[in-house]
């Protein structure tokens, strides 16, 4: 009966996983490839630990709850870095299908540097 | 005198649970080195926020997490769908949103909000703070998303951290 659950779980985080990564390999511009994988965090992570906390309580050795810091700590830098990139996309003007507002555009052409030109060896 | 001996009265017990969670053990000897760590912890980050932070109807911010629990898991199983039937079926737009929320610490909780439920990235937050430029992965009726954030997420974040 746990070992149902427990792969329920673990498949259903793995599908999410790997939807995320899909997106990721077909979605067209960068912004809309920035949701698959913040997404499979959400979901598919989180029903991973849910496997792992059950499994390892159900072995003795107490209540494993290790895995509740691991979701928050995911919940907490997970959406910072994908505003980071967002937000470094917007500034280097990466292409968009979607029309970009013309306050980004405004706001950054007034902050903006010169891209760094890459060094070719 | 609390104040300088007890800078964030909410931050002591989550870094003692967060510590205890860690260790993954409740004995006596972990809850009061929690409780120390607890108490050295915000004392010598104090000048990292020094600002105390107010949280004026628990409630309210109990029921914004299991609603944000809820979104996160339905919005997922939409997004999903989304990709697998590929990229024709998705219309990302970026849509602006004027923000109500003063204070840096709930903009930043609002800004986490919209990242974590799928389908949508908070892209940018303009200089003055005033509007977040919001990415949306499927976005037909981008009046109707600015609405929803504003009324389900921003609403409560209003009443737990800005009252007046």
């Amino acid at each position: 009966m746990l070992d149902i659950l427990l792969s329920v779980l673990i498949l259903t985080g793995a599908i999410f996983t790997f939807i995320g990564s899909l997106g990721l390999a077909r979605l067209r511009d960068f912004y809309t490839r920035l949701h698959g994988p913040t997404k499979a965090t959400t979901l598919g992570v989180g029903s991973l630990l849910i496997a792992s906390m059950i499994h390892f309580s159900a072995q003795g050795e107490g209540v494993s709850l290790h895995e509740i810091l691991v979701t928050l700590f995911l919940f907490i830098t997970a959406p910072v870095s994908a505003h980071l990139l967002s937000k470094a996309a917007l500034h280097r003007r990466v292409e968009s299908q979607a029309q970009v507002p013309a306050q980004i555009e405004e706001a950054e052409t007034q902050t903006h540097f010169a891209a760094p030109t890459v060094d070719r060896l | 005198m609390t104040i300088r001996l007890l800078p964030h009265p909410i931050l002591t017990p989550l870094l003692t649970l967060i510590w205890l969670l860690l260790v993954n053990s409740a004995a006596p000897g972990q809850i009061l080195l929690g409780l120390l760590l607890g108490w050295l912890i915000p004392l010598f980050t104090l000048r990292f926020w020094p600002d105390r932070v107010p949280i004026h109807q628990p409630l309210t911010l109990l029921r914004f997490l299991f609603l944000l629990i809820y979104d996160i898991l339905v919005a997922n199983v939409i997004v999903a769908f989304r990709i697998l039937l590929g990229p024709k079926h998705v219309q990302p737009a970026f849509v602006v949103v004027p923000l109500d929320l003063r204070s840096d610490l709930g903009i930043s909780l609002l800004a986490n909000t919209i990242c974590l439920t799928p389908g949508t990235v908070s892209a940018w937050l303009s200089p003055d703070r005033r509007t977040l430029v919001v990415h949306g992965l499927d976005v037909r009726d981008p009046e109707a998303l600015v609405t929803t954030i504003k009324r389900r997420y921003e609403t409560p974040l209003l009443k737990v951290f800005e009252p007046c």
